[in-house]
C-alpha cells in the first residue's frame, strides 16, 4: 500500500513538473541556409546581423548555415526538406523560383504577410528585382543579396594606354577598340595583360543574358515555359563574345574562370572585367590601383540581367515559425540594414528608401561606383528563370562553353540548346 | 533435426545478423530499389510517378551527354589505372631498399592519400590557374606561354588524370610495400648466386609473387576510377561543355541538381552493371595467374 501511494505521488509530481515546464515560453528556432557567391567575409557579416536580430527579438533564435554556392544551397535545402530535417527559410537563387514552386516547398508571402503594414512592405522593393520574385500574381521571394553585372576597369591601365580614364566603353565597338589598346605583351609576344575578361564558368548563362539583352532579345518568357535561344540577335550576341578571343584577341581562349577572375583583375592580368557588383567591396579593399565601375556597354541598347538570392519561406514551417521567419526577413530588409549590407558587400540595396539613409548617402558621395548597379536597373531584365531551370540552364551553359572553346559555331550550339530546352519545357505548358 | 542442431543453426544466423543487416540496408536494398526506380518516371508537380518500362533507358541511349560521360570515364580509367599501379610498384620497390631517409620518403609518398580530396583539389586549382598558377609560373621560367589548363577541352582530362594518379599511387604503394616485405630473402640470395639480373629477377620472381596484391590493387583502382569524382566539384564542375564530366558526377547532377530521380536511377544501374562486369572479368582473368601461398 505504502509503495503504491509513493508511486502515485511520484507520477503526479513528474507530470506537474512537465506541465509547468511546457507552459514557459520556448524560443522559436529557425534554421536558414544561405549561399556565398562573392568574395569578402560574408559569413562573418551574416553572423553579426543575426546576433543583433536575436538581441532585438529574444523569442526567436536563428541558425544561419553557410551552404556553398547557389546550386549547392538549393541542393542542400531540397535534400533537407525531403529528409525531414528542420529548415524554415533560406536564401536561394532568385531563379530557382519555378523549381521550388514545382516541388511545392515554398509559401507565397501573401499568406504570411497579412497585415496592412506587411502588404505595404511587400511593395517597397525595386520592381526590377521583383521580376524574379512574382509569378501568378503572388510574391514568392523577397530580394536580399541582389546584383547586376557591371564593368570594372583599371583606370591606371587606361592612362597607360592613352585612354581617358573617365570614359569607359559605352558600346560594343568601343569595348573592342579600347581592349585592343589595353592588351600588353612581353618581349616574347606572350600576353601579360588582357583587355577584357568575361567569365564563362560558374554562371555563363548570366553573362550571356547580358550580351543577348544588349543585342535586343530576352531569352525566356515571363511564364517560364518558353525560351528563345536561337533567335538571330541571340546568335549575334554569342558570336560577339566568341570573337573577343577568337578574332580580336583581347580575351584569352577557352573558359575564363569565375572564381579567380577577381584576383586576375587585382593582379593586373586583365584591364577590364565583367563581374557581379557583389564583388565591389572586396575589389575596393584589395585594389592597389585606381579603378572605376561602369554600366555594361550597349549594342542596340544597354542591359544586364539582375542576379542574386531571395529569401524564401518553406511550407514545412509551422504557423509560428512562419511568423518568426517573416519577422526576421522584415528586420533584415529594413532600410538601414539593407544599406549596411550593400556597403559591406557591394550588392545592390534592394529598396529605394535604403539609398535615402544617411549612411548610404555619405557612402555613395564618397564612392560613386556604389550606385552604378542601381542606376543600371532602368535597363535591367529578369534573370533566366524557367521550369526545370537547372537542366535548361545547363543546356545553355554547355552551348556557350562549346562555342568559346571552339568546338561548335554559335548558330549550331544555340539551335541544339533551344531544341533540348523545347523538349523539356513542352512538359510544363 | 535434433533440437540442439536447430539451436546451433539459430545461433549461427544470429551471429551473422548484424553484418547481414548492414549489407542488406546499404548494398542489396539500394541496388534493388534503384533498379525498380529506373522503370518509373520521376514525380513532378501535378504528375505522380508511373511505370514507364524501358522508357528511361531509351532516353539514356538518346542522350549525347551520357555517351560523352561514358567515354570520358573510359579514358579516365585507362589513364589512371596502369599509370598509378606502375608508379606504386616502382615507388614500393624503391622504398623497400635501404636508402637514407627511407621513412621520410615513405611518408612523402603517402601524404597525398591522407589529404582530403577537396583540399587537394583546391591546391591543384591553384597549380592549374592560368598566368599566375604554379604550373604556368614554372613554364614562364622557360619562356613558354601560359595555358588555360582547366578551361580547354583538350587538356582538362589530362589534368584530372594527373591529379588522380598523384593522389592514388601512394595508397597502392603501401600494399605493394607490405607484400614485398613478406617475400623470403632467400629468393634474392638464390638469384644472385645464379647470376640473374635485376630485371630478370623482378620479372620472373617478384612480379608473379606479387600477383595477389596486384589483383587487389587492380580491383581497387577500377572502383576508384569510377568513384573518384570529388575533385570535379572544385576544379571544373564537369566542364567545359562536359569535357571532364564522369559518370558518377553526371548521376549526382541529374539526381540532385535536376531532381530527375527516374533518370538518375537508370544511370546508377548502368554504373553498377559496368562495375560488376569489370569485377567479374578481372577475377576470371587472373584466376590462373594468381598464386596464393
Amino acid at each position: 500500500m505504502q509503495t503504491v501511494l509513493r508511486r502515485i505521488v511520484g507520477v503526479v509530481a513528474v507530470v506537474a513538473a512537465l506541465a509547468l515546464g511546457t507552459s514557459a515560453a520556448k524560443a522559436v528556432e529557425l534554421t536558414m541556409y544561405y549561399p556565398v557567391a562573392v568574395g569578402g567575409p560574408i559569413t562573418k557579416i551574416i553572423d553579426g546581423m543575426v546576433a543583433r536580430f536575436e538581441k532585438d527579438h529574444p523569442g526567436i533564435k536563428v541558425k544561419p548555415v553557410y551552404a556553398g554556392n547557389y546550386d549547392d544551397t538549393r541542393t542542400k535545402a531540397l535534400t533537407a526538406l525531403r529528409a525531414g530535417q528542420p529548415v524554415q527559410l533560406s536564401v536561394l537563387f532568385s531563379i530557382d523560383l519555378f523549381e521550388l514552386i514545382d516541388q511545392d516547398v515554398i509559401v507565397p508571402f501573401e499568406e504570411v504577410a497579412t497585415s496592412a503594414e506587411d502588404k505595404a512592405w511587400l511593395k517597397s522593393f525595386y520592381p526590377a528585382l521583383m521580376a524574379n520574385s512574382i509569378t501568378g500574381g503572388k510574391t514568392w521571394g523577397i530580394p536580399f543579396q541582389r546584383s547586376t553585372i557591371v564593368l570594372y576597369y583599371n583606370k591606371d591601365a587606361f592612362k597607360e594606354a592613352g585612354l581617358d580614364p573617365s570614359k569607359p566603353p559605352a558600346t560594343w565597338a568601343e569595348m573592342i577598340e579600347m581592349s585592343k589598346k589595353l592588351v600588353k605583351k612581353d618581349a616574347a609576344g606572350n600576353v601579360t595583360r588582357w583587355g577584357i575578361k568575361v567569365p564563362s564558368t560558374g554562371y555563363p548563362y548570366w553573362m550571356f543574358q547580358a550580351f543577348a539583352i544588349q543585342s535586343g532579345q530576352e531569352l525566356m518568357n515571363q511564364a517560364g515555359n518558353e525560351t528563345y535561344f536561337d533567335k538571330p540577335s541571340v546568335i549575334e550576341a554569342l558570336q560577339y563574345w566568341a570573337d573577343l578571343s577568337r578574332k580580336h584577341n583581347v580575351m584569352p581562349a577557352g573558359a575564363v574562370e569565375w572564381g579567380t577572375l577577381r584576383q586576375d583583375f587585382l593582379e593586373g592580368n586583365t584591364a577590364m572585367m565583367w563581374h557581379t557588383t557583389g564583388n565591389l567591396t572586396p575589389v575596393r579593399q584589395a585594389a592597389k590601383f585606381n579603378f572605376g565601375v561602369a554600366m555594361l556597354p550597349a549594342s542596340k541598347r544597354r542591359g544586364s540581367p539582375t542576379g542574386g538570392g531571395n529569401f524564401y519561406i518553406f511550407k514545412k514551417a509551422t504557423a509560428e515559425e512562419r511568423k518568426a521567419a517573416l519577422a526576421f526577413i522584415k528586420w533584415m530588409t529594413a532600410p538601414e540594414l539593407t544599406a549596411e549590407w550593400s556597403i559591406a558587400t557591394g550588392y545592390v540595396a534592394t529598396r529605394p528608401d535604403a539609398y535615402e539613409t544617411p549612411a548610404m548617402k555619405k557612402y555613395s558621395a564618397d564612392f560613386p561606383a556604389a550606385v552604378v548597379a542601381r542606376d543600371q536597373f532602368q535597363y535591367s531584365v529578369a534573370e533566366l528563370a524557367v521550369h526545370e531551370n537547372a537542366r535548361v540552364k545547363k543546356f545553355l551553359d554547355d552551348a556557350i562553353q562549346s562555342v568559346l572553346t571552339g568546338a561548335k559555331s554559335p548558330a549550331e550550339a544555340l539551335k541544339s540548346a533551344q531544341q533540348q530546352a523545347e523538349r523539356v519545357l513542352r512538359r510544363s505548358r | 533435426m535434433a533440437p540442439r542442431d536447430a539451436r546451433i543453426h539459430v545461433y549461427g544466423w544470429l551471429l551473422l545478423l548484424p553484418a547481414a543487416v548492414l549489407l542488406v540496408t546499404f548494398t542489396h536494398y539500394p541496388t534493388i530499389a534503384s533498379l525498380i526506380d529506373s522503370f518509373f518516371s520521376t514525380p513532378r508537380a501535378g504528375r505522380a510517378s508511373r511505370f514507364v518500362g524501358l522508357d528511361n533507358y531509351a532516353l539514356m541511349i538518346d542522350d549525347p551527354v551520357f555517351w560523352k560521360v561514358l567515354w570520358n570515364n573510359a579514358w579516365f580509367a585507362l589513364g589512371t589505372i596502369p599509370a598509378s599501379i606502375a608508379l606504386a610498384l616502382v615507388m614500393a620497390l624503391w622504398v623497400n631498399e635501404r636508402i637514407p631517409g627511407r621513412a621520410f620518403v615513405r611518408m612523402a609518398y603517402f601524404t597525398p592519400t591522407v589529404l582530403p580530396m577537396i583540399a587537394v583539389a583546391n591546391i591543384w586549382l591553384f597549380f592549374y590557374t592560368p598566368a599566375y598558377g604554379l604550373l604556368d609560373q614554372v613554364r614562364g621560367l622557360f619562356g613558354a606561354p601560359g595555358h588555360n589548363w582547366l578551361g580547354s577541352p583538350d587538356t582538362v582530362m589530362w589534368c584530372i588524370i594527373v591529379m588522380a594518379i598523384w593522389k592514388e599511387a601512394g595508397f597502392y604503394m603501401i600494399f605493394y610495400l607490405a607484400a614485398l616485405q613478406s617475400l623470403p630473402p632467400e629468393l634474392k640470395e638464390a638469384a644472385t648466386l645464379e647470376g640473374a639480373g635485376r630485371w630478370h629477377f623482378f620479372r620472373r620472381v617478384i612480379f608473379p609473387l606479387l600477383m595477389p596484391t596486384t589483383l587487389f590493387v587492380l580491383i581497387n583502382a577500377v572502383i576508384n576510377s569510377f568513384k573518384l569524382v570529388d575533385q570535379l566539384f572544385v576544379l571544373t564542375k564537369g566542364g567545359p561543355d562536359n569535357a571532364s564530366s564522369l559518370l558518377l558526377y553526371y548521376v549526382y547532377e541529374v539526381a540532385f541538381s535536376f531532381w530527375d530521380t527516374g533518370y538518375a536511377a537508370t544511370l546508377t544501374v548502368v554504373l553498377l552493371l559496368v562495375l560488376i562486369v569489370l569485377a567479374i572479368g578481372q577475377f576470371f582473368y587472373f584466376d590462373r595467374r594468381v598464386h596464393y601461398q
